[in-house]
């Protein structure tokens, strides 16, 4: 155990130093950020100091290690676009992000998982095939779809709920949240479903061919012909063996709920992380391009921490053997 | 029936009638075929297959069946701006879903949009497949480090969604290059950024196969009477995996579809300026407020049914090629 | 007492079991009838895709759909059980038929620890306490020989070898006494030097808990040691059913002729073991007349024309109309 987590640790900042790289890149690759930083009529001397202060006239491992070690600390320097350091404009953010997802990940699995459960269970019921076929639609409709069809119907067409930005919101120290608030909460609504719509349908989807996976297995069969009842089948012997590889899904689905974010902030003005990057990426702010990268490799990187160890609390042939023995 | 179809290719002096002889045989074993069978059972696939077909061609003939060309901006005429579709008051009977902003014919720029988005859709599935299948066979047949490279690249990739990976490397390469260079390049980079977000499932299953393959007793002969192993993995490995690429292809093909859709309109793939399905909703969506809704629910419905009908397909697909599923 | 006698434990009359597929209907098991009196040992044999499995399963009541039992009938003490409800027939598997199947590695659920399971199977079918169903599931354990039943009641099944699990297996089936276990190939999974052991713990457990066995094989030699009677199958219909002593030393099926003659006999005046030439046919394709002739040495006109019933001889019933008198002065 102690070994797997070393080496998953291991692996996780291989993969943060491979980010790190690429982000250290993007400012090798796009000339000389100073020109962005001052104006047309800065003399060479200004250009020189401001050069220096960022520590440009390092050699080039030098920066790189000047990266790692100031990225470690959340620290990516000014926005080429804002002008204001990218740590303050991400804390600002940050939260209004992880509000929406958080809501949009306890809708999704709310109602994917049961739904899926369901229809793995009832194969051939009509509501299974309703789901199913709803489903389809649900994969192929684009988030940013989505959107714009909740805010047509219900922002536009019936004016019941607020269509951008976050309401009112609480500041909590530097923590900006919406749940303290009505307005808050009714302008999370429609974001929070778009988000959720997609992953809902497709949690729903894997978890219903996990079922059916498990349930072709012989011990659920050998669990029947011991004249168990369904209840101690379907719900003790087959949900628990989806499991694991619903916790694989579930971690993955909380990443790409992050990712579809920034679709969803884009259609409803939502002052976060997504709708940052997506200017940035626009005005090529290096500084937030990067600081991005970097901040949701540690996500991901994290998210599949827990789910790898989340695997040993769940299947005991990955525990490590207490005096077994007898083999 | 597959006995008949057979026997010219056993007179050498009719060539070309082996050659139809062959295509008799595939084409009667197709007829035969469980894929087929489970085609003319399901209505549904066939609507998504003739639908499929009928919006292909619409994009790709758009340049002479569409009703106005979108393309030629000497022939647009502002009057035309924001008329609602045909049938709607104040609706103009030659613009039958409208006009936008610029007084476009809707139904024309989404044939063309639809165009754009199939080229990139197909060239980027393409490259991923291609890409993936080598490196599949290159990972399962060669194994060893080479092999545990390229899958733990692929396993890390694959916790990252595909849309952030397609995001990052389109918006990354547009940043590194010139503002001109980054314009004239939108659609090599466009794909190279989708098609990068989609060759992991290839090379998986691609691998997958090779190695149940390797090690059967057939490729350990031809080893060892000398035949280049480049050769057994393409005569023999490559065959046993076209199922499963094609369904992966196939649903690929509608993510990609998606994909671009999702970056051009959040404004990082094809510019605004050129038509798109995405491109088009992006500009829709800026009049939703003041009731021009024809401008974004059109080309909206057009990009669904595309990606619905390419999704069904691809989801019956996997379902007819793998019979232990039913 | 003399009522027990007469109704035999298991009556199964022309059981017809079908799988409806696109080309037509196949029909897997074929007019299958037999008896299985209490405490007896009667094995099944046959290649695969004779049938016998899915005997087993029908008997059980867990055919996979769309497999389905078409014709025919089955009876648990002279009482109806193949149209029982869901809920019914849930009742009499595990408390009055118990189930080994092939693999053990398979067979056991690997996220539970063997003790849950064995105790959730007894709490379903007895009313007793949860400690009592664990003081029983010991004592079980200990019964099938897995030594320190106490500690390895709470060990997970990836913890135990092959043939422990298959122990444990057999534990699970006959932890609620019932009358019947049917056991589905319960050594083709196992090591050789293993099966032997097995097969003899789980003909002195079916006797020690007073069940009849169905025991399904393909392995003739096992059959020869352990069954009282034999049902040969092939192509879905039995071949011939009889003692075993008859079916093994004496047999008059050409088709267990030919399966007798590929095994070695210690003790037996024979030079050379006999193959049986050809296969069986798929289901899709089974000759007209008795599904044997196109293989059979002594198959004459109506053998290709005419379906051969089971026709008693002596102690034995056979499907060949060799053994029909008509028949045979028609041959000669």
């Amino acid at each position: 155990m102690f070994a797997f987590v070393i080496q998953r640790l291991f692996q996780a900042i291989l993969v943060m130093l491979v980010v790190a790289f690429v982000s250290f890149s993007l400012f090798q690759f796009v000339g000389d950020p100073v020109n962005n930083m001052v104006g047309q009529d800065a003399t060479e001397e200004q250009r020189e100091a401001l050069r220096e202060r960022l520590g440009l006239n390092d050699s080039i491992p030098v920066q790189f290690m000047n990266f790692v070690g100031n990225a470690a600390q959340f620290q990516f320097g000014l926005s080429y676009r804002l002008g204001v350091p990218v740590e303050d404009i991400i804390a600002q953010r940050l939260p209004a992000t992880i509000e929406l997802v958080l809501v949009s990940a306890i809708i999704a699995l709310a109602v994917g998982v049961p739904m899926g459960v369901y229809t793995g269970l009832n194969r051939n019921s009509p509501i299974s095939k309703l789901f199913l076929t709803v489903s389809l639609i649900g994969i192929s409709l684009p988030t940013f779809l989505i959107g714009i069809l909740l805010i047509l119907i219900f922002g536009v067409w019936l004016s019941w709920l607020p269509t951008f930005g976050r309401g009112g919101t609480i500041d909590f120290g530097w923590w900006e949240t919406s749940f303290l608030t009505v307005q808050g909460w009714r302008s999370l609504i429609l974001p929070s479903i778009t988000l959720a719509l997609f992953q809902l349908t497709l949690i729903m989807r894997l978890v219903r061919a996990e079922m059916l996976e498990v349930l072709r297995t012989d011990y659920v069969k050998f669990a029947r012909a011991r004249g168990l009842s369904n209840r101690a089948i379907n719900f003790g012997h087959a949900l628990k063996n989806t499991l694991v590889p619903v916790i694989t899904i579930i971690g993955l689905q909380i990443g790409s709920l992050l990712a579809f974010s920034i679709i969803t902030e884009t259609v409803f003005a939502w002052p976060g992380m997504g709708l940052l990057i997506i200017q940035a990426i626009q005005f090529a702010d290096i500084p937030v391009m990067s600081s991005y990268l970097v901040l949701i490799a540690l996500f991901f990187v994290i998210i599949n921490l827990i789910v790898d160890l989340l695997y040993y609390v769940v299947d005991p042939r990955l525990r490590v053997e207490r005096g077994g023995g007898g083999h | 029936m597959a006995e008949m179809a057979r026997e010219p290719s056993q007179q050498p002096t009719a060539p070309e009638l082996t050659l139809v002889g062959k295509v008799v045989d595939g084409w009667s074993r197709f007829l035969d075929s469980d894929v087929f069978y489970s085609f003319k059972r399901s209505p549904l696939i066939i609507v998504a297959f003739a639908v499929t077909v009928l919006l292909i061609l619409g994009a790709f003939l758009a340049p002479w069946i569409a009703p106005h060309d979108t393309t030629n901006m000497a022939s647009l005429n502002l009057m035309d701006a924001f008329k609602p579709p045909a049938w709607s008051v104040g609706g103009d009977g030659s613009f039958l879903l409208g006009t936008d902003d610029q007084g476009r014919d809707m139904l024309s720029g989404i044939m063309f949009g639809m165009q754009a988005s199939l080229v990139i859709g197909f060239a980027s599935v393409a490259l991923a497949a291609i890409v993936g299948t080598i490196l599949g066979l290159i990972s399962g047949y060669v194994g060893g480090r080479v092999d545990s490279v390229i899958m733990r690249v692929a396993d890390v990739q694959l916790t990252f969604p595909a849309i952030l990976i397609a995001l990052l490397i389109d918006g990354i390469v547009g940043s590194v290059l010139p503002r001109n260079t980054a314009e004239e390049l939108t659609y090599p980079v466009l794909i190279l950024a989708i098609a990068s977000s989609l060759w992991v499932n290839f090379a998986r299953t691609v691998r997958g196969s090779t190695l149940v393959e390797k090690n059967r007793e057939y490729v350990q002969a031809a080893k060892v009477i000398g035949i280049h192993p480049t050769l057994i993995m393409v005569r023999h490995v490559l065959p046993n995996v076209m199922g499963p690429v094609l369904v992966i292809a196939t649903l690929s093909l509608a993510l990609a579809i998606l994909t671009e859709a999702t970056l051009s309109f959040l404004g990082v793939g094809i510019p605004s300026s050129e038509p798109s399905l995405g491109t088009l909703i992006r500009i829709g969506q800026e009049y939703l407020f003041s009731g021009e809704w024809w401008m974004t629910i059109f080309p909206g419905i057009a990009l669904v049914i595309l990606v619905l009908a390419v999704n069904l397909l691809g989801d019956w697909l996997r379902d007819a090629l793998n019979p232990k599923l039913r | 007492m003399s009522d027990t006698e007469r109704t035999p434990l298991l009556e199964v009359r022309d059981l017809r079991v079908e799988f409806p597929t696109r080309r037509g209907t196949l029909v897997a098991v074929n007019g299958v009838s037999f008896d299985i009196k209490e405490g007896e040992v009667l094995g099944v044999v046959g290649e695969s895709g004779a049938g016998k499995s899915l005997t087993g399963s029908a008997v059980i009541g867990l055919l996979e759909p769309p497999g389905r039992i078409a014709a025919g009938e089955v009876r648990l003490k002279g009482r109806r059980i193949d149209n029982l409800p869901y809920r019914e027939m849930r009742r009499v598997r595990g408390r009055e038929i118990g189930m080994v199947f092939q693999d053990p590695l398979t067979s056991l659920n690997p996220l539970y620890t063997v003790g849950r399971q064995l105790v959730e199977t007894i709490l379903t079918h007895r009313d007793v306490s949860e400690e009592t169903a664990r003081k029983q599931a010991i004592d079980l354990l200990a019964e099938v020989g897995i030594p320190a039943p106490e500690r390895r009641i709470d060990q997970y099944p990836h913890q135990f070898s092959g043939g422990m699990r298959q122990r444990v297996v057999i534990a699970l089936a006959l932890c609620v006494n019932p009358k019947l276990v049917i056991a589905d190939e319960p050594t083709t999974a196992l090591d050789v030097s293993i099966q032997a052991q097995i097969i003899k713990l789980l003909k002195r457990m079916c006797k020690e808990h007073g069940a009849a066995v169905m025991l399904i094989t393909h392995d003739m030699g096992v059959i020869a040691e352990t069954a009282d009677r034999v049902a040969v199958m092939y192509a879905g219909r039995i071949a011939e059913i009889g003692p075993v002593r008859d079916v093994v030393q004496n047999a008059k099926h050409p088709y267990t002729h030919g399966l007798m003659g590929s095994i070695p006999m210690i003790g037996h005046d024979t030079d050379r073991l006999t193959q049986i030439e050809g296969s069986m046919p798929r289901l899709t394709e089974i000759p007209q007349g008795c599904a044997f002739n196109p293989r059979c040495p002594h198959a004459f006109d109506r053998c290709r024309s005419e379906r051969p019933e089971l026709i008693p001889v002596d102690d034995t019933r056979v499907a060949c109309w060799l053994f029909d008198e008509g028949a045979k002065k028609a041959a000669e």
